[in-house]
């Protein structure tokens, strides 16, 4: 279980890093020569915070999109440790622990779908 | 600035907030939110957002090497995770309904205790081989491989370092760190368990930890992709190069400078936070 747990955890985070990266790429292409301010909050746009909303913009190329399809990939990274491991401690029939990470599979998915 | 000079002056500091983050065990996040807030001149929400995300990325980088050497405690981690994820949602509606004055204020207090603890020598783990009944019921004792061979530990104090938990979680979610000192002063502590399977445990468990706040924040826009970006790729590649020296460098001036820099800017933090100029 821990050499599969490692391999899932080290892909997730290389695979989003190069999209970050690509994403990164385009965004600064376009962008670079722009003025950066953060002072002040606006919050980000309605479609850089959902799910459906990022793959949209990420498939139209556009350089935020695809720097927030990885982000979203990043944090999908952890979830996906935890589903696996329902499946590992199952393997192990130890049934205590399958409970225990489902409880925090499902506090994970409330706030990941749940909010949005 | 552009935003191209911008990206990447936040790029390097970031490379070397990840690098003194992992050589000192504190993580990138504890230097990063501020340095962003009070010399990027970023909105605090932005920065958090920002220091999150590359939380994430350190933590499961690293988590995927501990993991495979098999010192990290699975079921400690799992078992403590529903307290640090129920704590991090916590922590994260809290973000949104106290004002960014108080988030920095909380914050230096949190940068003060850190550079506390990151002075602190370590102390010797002290042997406890008393099973404890709600630990073995727990299966939470374990064992881990040492040069002298496997070395086995007893958890103890298992509510109270649960409890620790819960708050190691919402001060996570509500300033976007992984609070790496909290979770180790619970499990090291309170619980335990021996320093070098309570700071790898802890790691694994930050990016579950992490990823319960981001999902808060990424639905309210504090993730800016823009910001993110330089951030996260920074604070991984930096990260990287610290856990490659790691072994070979003298980690003590190290450990010195770092919590020198950490207390200037707690000091800092608590300041502008209370002058309200945040």
């Amino acid at each position: 279980m821990e050499e599969v747990i490692g391999t899932l955890l080290r892909t997730g985070v290389l695979l989003s890093a190069g999209i970050v990266l690509l994403g990164g790429v385009i965004y600064l292409a376009r962008h670079g020569a722009s003025p950066a301010d953060y002072r002040v909050f606006r919050g980000e746009p309605a479609e850089l915070r959902h799910i459906r909303g990022i793959a949209h913009e990420a498939a139209s190329l556009r350089g935020r999109g695809i720097i927030q399809l990885g982000l979203l990939l990043l944090i999908a990274t952890p979830v996906a440790r935890v589903i696996f491991s329902i499946f590992g401690f199952a393997a192990e029939k130890d049934r205590l622990y399958v409970s225990f990470a489902s409880v925090v599979l499902v506090i994970l998915l409330y706030s990941l779908l749940g909010s949005s | 600035m552009n935003t191209l000079e911008f990206t990447v002056l936040v790029w390097l500091v970031s490379v070397i907030g990840g690098f003194l983050g992992s050589l000192t065990g504190l993580g990138g996040g504890v230097v990063l939110v501020p340095l962003l807030t009070l010399f990027f001149k970023v909105d605090i929400r932005y920065a958090v957002g920002a220091s999150l995300v590359s939380v994430i990325a350190t933590s499961s980088g690293a988590a995927a090497a501990y993991v495979r050497e098999g010192i990290s405690n699975i079921r400690i981690g799992m078992f403590l995770e529903i307290a640090t994820t129920l704590g991090a949602l916590l922590g994260a509606f809290l973000a949104a309904r106290i004002s960014t004055a108080t988030i920095a204020i909380v914050f230096g207090g949190v940068l003060l205790y850190s550079a506390y603890v990151a002075g602190q020598p370590r102390t010797k783990d002290p042997l406890d081989d008393i099973p404890n009944p709600l630990a073995t019921r727990l299966r939470l004792n374990g064992s881990f491989p040492t040069p002298e061979g496997t070395r086995h530990y007893c958890v103890r104090r298992v509510p109270a370092g649960f409890s620790l938990m819960f708050g190691a979680g919402a001060l996570s979610g509500l300033l976007g760190i992984g609070s790496g000192a909290v979770k180790v002063l619970a499990m090291d502590q309170v619980m335990r368990i021996p320093f070098k399977v309570s700071t790898t445990t802890s790691n694994f468990m930050i990016g579950v930890t992490a990823a319960a706040s981001a999902g808060v924040y990424l639905s309210r826009g504090y993730i800016d992709p823009g910001l993110s970006m330089p951030v996260m790729l920074g604070v991984l590649a930096g990260s990287f190069l610290g856990s490659r020296i790691l072994f070979k460098a003298e980690t003590k001036s190290l450990r010195l400078v770092f919590s020198t820099i950490i207390l200037l800017l707690g000091a800092q933090m608590l300041y502008t936070g209370m002058a309200g100029r945040i």
